[in-house]
């Protein structure tokens, strides 16, 4: 998979607050929870954000609660990766779970400044800043991971789980 | 090469003997928990597998405390989620309002928790059941979904780090007070994706109550799970609750640690933590002339008997400063109860507090006592992010019950012995 798009940039400890405040999370709706996408760290984001684009973070993205509404909102307003120097457990696991493409690399955190083009090859884990003329490398994920990302998240292979023990 | 107690009931429940830092296993799961918030969305990822049974409606537990008593139609919507699907699941923990707690109260409480569990739960503060000498992680919904239909989920094997307590508690110094000190000490990531183990005599001497405090917060560090080998305590608090059998697991004398980190809590003393991160962590001595607008005294952190019983004795006999809202909420309806019998909430309400039946409410910015912009709160909760409880431009403080109770009373941070002589 091939990603290519406009970075937006943030700092450290971007917390699943900022990601997506609790007064939105009466609601489990994708395109509502975008609205408010990044909304305490950026009121300007979700107005903003073009399909297609990319985060880049500092460390510890997505610490604070489990809420899965954090990287669901993130996807369902069209970023299509998150480039962060480190990421938070929980938030890591969600990403991966409902297949959001995530990218570990602090040398790309600390290289691209907002506004930069880049073009990700997911598979090599390898993030080339076009408007910089970088490449940076993320840490590539372990095999199993691959396998949940190839079956399209968790719940497609916990189905092809279930229905191989029926 | 012997392990940790984490690695052992990680072990145990994959069906290995021995499970090295790092490793990908899959394990069977004790307990699986959601809440209104995160339950809406593991029940539609369920529903789409189209099985008809969860594996197990013993071990399904569903609480509805983050946005109830429902505050408006979508939070009654998402809650009947829940309730449709225990009553249709025929799930035998599921907690309606009126006989319910905030859950990371609730399920210890119930005795549906024991040492050496794995339990997974679709909220952060899941964490909270280490003090029980469990495994217990916060998950997603997604992760929660899975869980519900195969009993199992996937884990990396943490690495450990030995947080050793030494020495005496001051006076007024609590659970709350070592684990901000530490969060300070190691950061907001210091132990991201890792166990912390906590031990020492200052942790032996700890209550039940401060060990579910300290094991709440190890998610505020970035930790995986918070784990307390289980004591003599430990054993007493489960005796006529846990209904099932249960397996102590100790760590092995050559168990492999990430790192030691030796405690002076002798040293520690009430601590404050500054927004807008709970590590920005010190002294409520250097803290200086902060004014407040509102206290909070509850929440999964520190809404448990002992906690109300610190706050009720700086409040005993003192009024509310005029100019501060204080909201005290009692953890579960049981705990409620016995604050009531031992006279805690008549303290509370001749002091000008108001008192509520369990709810997350103020931790996350839900319900019962969101900051207008500007305004300043003191809680007893575990997280003081931008906007964690109302107004973007609202601020939020940390505290352990005795801090919160003496800065309800002075309408500024302050110290328990500014009240207490």
């Amino acid at each position: 998979m091939i990603i290519q798009g406009k970075c937006h940039t943030f700092g450290n400890d971007i917390d699943t607050d900022a990601i997506i405040p609790a007064r939105y999370l009466n609601t489990s709706d994708p395109e509502e929870l975008a609205r408010h996408c990044m909304e305490d760290a950026d009121p300007t984001f979700a107005g903003r954000v073009q399909k297609g684009e990319v985060i880049v973070a500092g460390k510890n993205f997505g610490c604070g609660s489990s809420r899965e509404h954090a990287p669901v909102a993130i996807k369902a307003a069209g970023v299509a990766a998150v480039i962060a120097a480190s990421f938070a457990r929980i938030f890591y696991r969600n990403a991966i779970n409902i297949g959001l493409p995530i990218f570990e690399s602090p040398a790309a955190a600390a290289g691209i400044t907002a506004g930069d083009e880049v073009k990700i090859d997911a598979e090599k884990g390898e993030i080339v800043n076009l408007t910089r003329g970088e490449t940076y490398q993320a840490a590539p994920f372990p095999p199993f991971m691959q396998e949940l990302i190839a079956a399209g998240g968790l719940m497609p292979y916990v189905a092809r789980k279930v229905k191989a023990h029926v | 090469m012997g392990m940790t107690i984490t690695e052992k009931i990680l072990a145990a429940h994959a069906g290995l003997e021995h499970v090295e830092p790092g490793q990908l296993i899959n394990a069977k799961v004790d307990l699986a928990l959601g809440n209104d918030i995160t339950a809406p969305l593991a029940i539609q990822e369920f529903k789409k597998l189209g099985l008809k049974k969860v594996f197990d409606p013993e071990r399904v537990v569903l609480v509805p405390d983050h946005f109830t008593p429902a505050k408006d139609i979508k939070s009654a919507e998402q809650a009947k989620i829940l309730r449709d699907f225990a009553r249709e699941q025929g799930l035998t923990n599921y907690f309606e309002i009126g006989r319910m707690g905030i859950e990371h109260c609730l399920l210890p409480e119930a005795g549906l928790v024991g040492p050496g569990d794995l339990v997974i739960g679709a909220d952060s503060h899941t964490c909270t059941y280490g003090a029980l000498g469990a495994f217990a992680t916060g998950v997603g919904s997604t992760d929660l979904a899975a869980a519900m239909a195969t009993g199992e989920l996937w884990f990396k094997v943490p690495e450990t780090i030995l947080f050793r307590y030494h020495g005496r508690l001051q006076p007024w110094v609590g659970g709350k007070d070592l684990i901000l000190s530490t969060i300070g000490r190691i950061g907001v990531d210091g132990a991201r994706y890792m166990a912390m183990e906590f031990t020492g005599e200052a942790i032996r001497e700890l209550s039940m109550d401060g060990r579910f405090t300290m094991a709440n917060m190890a998610i505020e560090a970035g930790g995986k799970n918070g784990i307390f080998a289980v004591d003599a305590k430990t054993v007493e608090y489960i005796q006529g609750r846990l209904k099932r059998d249960y397996h102590i697991y100790q760590s092995d004398p050559d168990a492999r640690y990430a790192r030691e980190i030796d405690i002076d809590a002798g040293k520690i003393e009430p601590q404050v933590a500054l927004p807008h991160l709970p590590e920005n962590a010190r002294s409520v001595k250097e803290i200086g002339e902060i004014k407040i607008d509102q206290v909070v005294i509850g929440s999964c952190t520190n809404g448990r008997l002992e906690d109300l019983r610190v706050a009720a004795q700086i409040l005993k006999g003192q009024k509310v400063h005029p100019e501060v809202r204080l909201i005290i909420i009692p953890g579960t309806q049981k705990i409620y109860a016995e604050a009531l019998e031992e006279g805690l909430i008549a303290t509370f309400i001749e002091a000008g507090a108001a008192v509520s039946t369990p709810t997350c409410g103020p931790c996350l910015g839900g319900h019962m006592g969101i900051l207008a912009k500007g305004e300043r709160a003191l809680a007893t909760t575990n997280r003081n992010f931008v906007g964690r409880m109302g107004h973007p431009e609202s601020e939020v403080y940390l505290a352990g019950p005795a801090v919160a109770a003496a800065s309800a009373v002075k309408g500024r941070i302050a110290a328990p012995e500014e009240v207490i002589k």
